[in-house]
């Protein structure tokens, strides 16, 4: 099923950024160029071929990290992706445990206190939180914390093997500003789980066995209430990825939205096609990993399979 | 930055009135009010655009430039001196009318696709259509809109049809699953045993029943199509310049915050408050249809 | 009427219980004798069931009680107790089981693991490898098959007389002196509830522990019970041995519901229920005697409530009981 899906999302993507802008090589050299120079050149792109065998050839190369090579720069495009692939991991992860390590104490608490005004409030602020885009708030951040305060860099990356202390420094504001959003999104799906799961029988039974209510929702309300916001948390991270291409314009930081932009700023559709890829086969893999969380989570899917 | 994906997925999370005491009848529903007075104001300056700003909002005035408040210039100027509140004004225009297409043509196409995929009789067709509704869903709205920039080239056009494109799952799914719950009521299964066509069961039975569910997705995804389109003309790949936008606004600033935070502070407070409008007024509007929701048993 | 209630196990007086400004349970008094098995029967929307929760501190948010709920061995009163003092009488001094055993159990934990989970609770076993022998032998007790590996399954792959059983463990674990079961058996299968019953009474000889039994199965109670309290509109209507209040009924809602009990096992011909009409929402009974809106012997008088006649084992409140003609 997996399978199926990335072969499926691979056509598509071959065919949209392969086919449809038309031959590379009569883009690169104009409407004007002669003849020969075209054949020449599509030769050497590997473009005279058909576009089955030139699908194939792009597909296969994938799994090895063969990306093919740019028709603009003529470099490999592989090694850059997994350069910039890993930058932009380091943020997306960093982004995702804030968020969860903010949103679930904060949903629970909100869900646990509803009728109160401090879960109201927590409501409240996940609202405001969700209407915020990241970049808005990577702005807002680096105004506060980069120009009025000067405690942290306004923006770029140092590799962590090379200095780990102003790679911490550097990564403190970006991912911040991903991951408070996100917690505000998630904060509410983890607010409205637990509000289901708190109406639940069983949860009942833990309070008639003479555990408190806390207790009773830590022991036996968060993990039911993980099936719904594992759903989100997948969902999430697909959306995170995107949006680290946003939030590193924003930090100038060198990750594969940068790459990606930059391929699109010099029309080497290639490359685009490469970065493409790769985010769409991490949101298929983010959610064929949800979909393995549910078993491991709840017995009662593990039957069905 | 995308929770309409998740929305669209999920039982909508029990919303504020929902886990409050049980609304009384009548009482004004605090999300319904206050999201539609953000969503008026984004709506009547939109509208006041058309026929008053305080200047041309593409005016360069290079002795004006960077100006601050003032009677003037009642927010300030930019650094070509055009008047930043002309450009606001003009900017919900630019917002609107993205997120209108683009809801439109996710609403329009995802609405028959997801009533077909549920009244279908054949399997193979129910099943294709929510294969490819979950392709579809691999290619996040700012990525599509991305590639579309790619391919194209970049404008508001581009930017809308690739928020909608990536918003029609969204509403397939959901139309799905209502015309799958209305199929198998009791009036509905009556009307087939009369004979009734397939296509006048959808007209009659289906469609009415799944408008209000519509009603409030339309506005949730408003609200995705506003952030999406903020953050494509933020990177370049939305609506051109000269034309004002709030993400382009934004971008624009970005160079200035140590000079002029201002300037951010402005765009970025309409786009929040214009998400937070559309956000609350599909929340308003979900526990007016949706009284189930409401936690009394 | 407190008395007889010298060595009660559970003393409940003037309970209510209300919703902001709506009462749903008014004025309930009983008790418990050690060991003693009483029913509480009324339709549904009587209040049966808040009456039980408020007992366990357990009712759902937004609902108030107040009144007075003693236990014997336990030094404060259990309403408006706070959360630490009665997290130390529930599961342990009281316990509870409830109506639905689809939804009751964690669908996501070993049954044997929430077995054990309330022994280490309060301290019954020492440890973990100690709980898991006691759950093999409570399941036995309560002859689950397979006790060996059972604890190892989740709820799904157990029927619903087996879950209801793996709740009853759970109840019986720490040895209560108050055990209740709402409605134990109505989810059940015809065929599994009798078998159910048994359980139930076998634990609580074996435990001693008293039982309150909420039903609205009146030849269950007879079975079961050996004292009775009838329910209507949030109020007790009559009390007394099962036999007694059974063959000779006082209250008029309570000969009604014998009577329409009588009816539906003898007769399948379309005759009238015997009870017109049919249980009002809360907040709906007439002020005064609850059952004036659909009691054929209803009369002006009825406006007031009547108040209780007789002792608190055995009365009634009716201004026009039923006759005493029998004995
Ligand atoms: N959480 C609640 N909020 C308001 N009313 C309730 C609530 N729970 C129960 N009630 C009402 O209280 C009355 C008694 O309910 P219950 O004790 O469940 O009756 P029984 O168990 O005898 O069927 C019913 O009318 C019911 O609608
Ligand atoms: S008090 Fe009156 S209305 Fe109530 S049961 Fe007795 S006779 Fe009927
Ligand atoms: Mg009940």
């Amino acid at each position: 099923m997996f399978l199926a899906s990335l072969a499926l999302a691979s056509v598509t993507v071959f065919a949209f950024m392969s086919v449809l802008p038309g031959d590379p090589a009569r883009v690169a050299l104009g409407v004007t160029a002669d003849p020969e120079s075209v054949a020449q050149l599509q030769a050497r792109f590997g473009t005279d071929r058909p576009l089955a065998v030139q699908y194939l050839d792009w597909v296969s190369g994938l799994p090895t990290g063969d990306f093919g090579r740019s028709y603009v720069t003529e470099a490999t495009i592989g090694p850059q992706i997994v350069d910039r692939l890993l930058v932009t991991l380091w943020l997306v992860a960093t982004a995702s445990v804030l968020a969860l390590l903010v949103a679930v104490p904060a949903g629970v608490v909100a869900a646990v206190r509803h009728r109160r005004p401090s879960g109201a409030f927590l409501s409240g602020m996940s609202q405001v939180g969700i209407a915020i885009p990241s970049f808005l708030a990577g702005m807002l951040l680096i105004a506060l914390f980069a120009v009025h305060w000067g405690l942290l860099p306004a923006g770029g990356w140092t590799p962590p093997a090379q200095d780990p202390a102003r790679f911490v420094r550097l990564l403190i504001l970006p991912a911040l500003s991903l991951g408070v959003v996100q917690a505000a999104v998630l904060t509410r799906y983890v607010r409205s789980a637990i509000l289901d799961v708190l109406r639940e029988d069983y949860l009942r039974t833990a309070r008639a066995k003479g555990m408190g209510p806390y207790r009773a929702l830590i022991r036996h309300g968060l993990r039911n209430a993980a099936i719904p916001v594992v759903t989100v948390l997948g969902l999430q991270l697909a959306t995170l990825l995107i949006g680290a291409v946003v939030v590193e314009r924003v930090f100038v930081i060198p990750g594969l939205g940068s790459l990606l932009l930059d391929g699109v700023a010099n029309r080497d559709l290639l490359l685009v096609q490469g970065v493409v890829m790769v985010l769409v086969v991490a949101v298929l893999l983010v959610n064929y990993l949800v979909d393995v969380a549910y078993v491991v989570i709840d017995p009662r899917l593990r039957r069905a399979r | 930055m995308t929770a309409a994906d998740a929305a669209g997925a999920l039982r909508e999370p029990g919303t504020q009135a929902a886990a409050a005491r049980p609304p009384r009848r009548g009482r004004a529903n605090p999300n319904l009010v206050i999201g539609a007075v953000l969503v008026g104001l984004v709506v009547g300056m939109a509208l006041t655009s058309f026929v008053w700003t305080p200047y041309n909002p593409t005016r360069v005035d290079t002795p004006a430039r960077l100006a601050g408040y003032g009677a003037d210039h009642w927010l300030g100027t930019d650094k070509f001196g055009r008047d930043v509140l002309s450009q606001l004004m003009v900017g919900a225009r630019t917002t609107l009318f993205v997120g209108v297409v683009a809801v439109g043509v996710a609403a329009l196409s995802g609405t028959p696709v997801g009533v077909v995929a549920g009244m279908a009789r054949s399997r193979w067709l129910s099943e294709g259509i929510m294969r490819t509704n979950d392709l579809l869903l691999a290619f996040p709205a700012l990525l599509l809109a991305i590639m579309f920039g790619a391919v194209f080239g970049a404008s508001t056009l581009t930017a809308m049809i690739a928020i909608g494109v990536a918003t029609v799952p969204t509403f397939a799914r959901i139309a799905r699953a209502r015309t799958l719950q209305v199929m198998s009521t009791e009036y509905v299964l009556a009307a087939r045993a009369a004979g009734r066509t397939r296509l006048a069961i959808a007209l009659r039975h289906v469609l009415p029943n799944i408008f209000s569910l519509l009603i409030v997705q339309a506005s949730v995804s408003f609200a995705i199509a506003v952030l999406a389109e903020a953050a494509l003309s933020f990177l370049g790949f939305g609506t051109a310049p000269p034309t004002p936008s709030w993400g382009r606004m934004l971008q624009e600033a970005q160079e200035l915050l140590s000079v002029a935070p201002r300037l951010a502070v402005w765009p970025g407070l309409a786009i929040a408050l214009a998400v937070l409008g559309f956000n609350l007024l599909g929340d308003g509007l979900r526990d007016r249809f949706d009284p189930q929701l409401d936690d009394r048993r | 009427m407190s008395s007889a209630a010298g060595n009660a196990v559970l003393t409940v007086a003037g309970l209510s219980v209300g919703v902001r400004d709506l009462r749903l349970v008014t004025d309930v008094s009983f008790s418990l004798g050690p060991g003693e098995r009483v029913g509480l029967i009324g339709e549904s929307g009587s209040g049966k069931s808040l009456t039980a929760l408020s007992l366990m501190g357990l009712l759902p948010e937004g609902l108030r009680a107040a009144g007075s709920v003693r236990m014997a061995a336990v030094d404060h009163d259990l309403v408006d107790a706070s959360e630490r003092d009665m997290t130390r009488v529930r599961g342990d001094r009281m316990a509870m089981v409830f109506q639905e055993p689809m939804t009751a159990l964690n669908p996501l934990m070993r049954v044997g693991d929430q077995v054990a989970e309330v022994m280490l609770l309060h301290d019954t076993q020492p440890d973990r490898r100690s709980a898991r022998a006691a759950v093999t032998e409570l399941f036995q007790r309560v002859h689950l098959p397979d006790p060996e590996r059972m604890p190892g399954s989740y709820p799904h792959q157990l029927s619903g007389g087996q879950r209801q059983r793996i709740m009853l463990a759970i109840a019986l674990a720490n040895n209560p002196s108050v055990l209740i079961c709402d409605e134990p058996t109505t989810a059940l299968d015809v065929t599994v509830q009798a078998l159910m019953l048994e359980e139930i009474l076998a634990g609580v000889e074996r435990e001693g522990s008293a039982l309150l039994f909420i039903t609205h199965d009146l030849p269950v109670v007879a079975m079961v019970c050996q004292r009775v309290l009838v329910m209507y509109g949030g109020r007790l209507v009559e009390s007394g041995p099962v036999r007694e209040v059974f063959t000779s009924p006082r209250h008029p809602y309570t000969a009604g519901l014998l009577a329409s009990s009588r009816f539906e096992e003898s007769d399948t011909a379309g005759r009238l229920p015997t009870i017109s009409g049919s249980v009002p929402a809360a907040g709906h009974f007439p002020a005064g005697c609850p059952f004036r809106d659909r009691c054929p012997a209803a009369t002006e008088e009825c406006a007031e409530w009547p108040g209780w006649t007789g002792g608190a084992a055995h009365g009634f409140a009716c201004w026009h009981p039923v006759g005493r003609t029998g004995q």
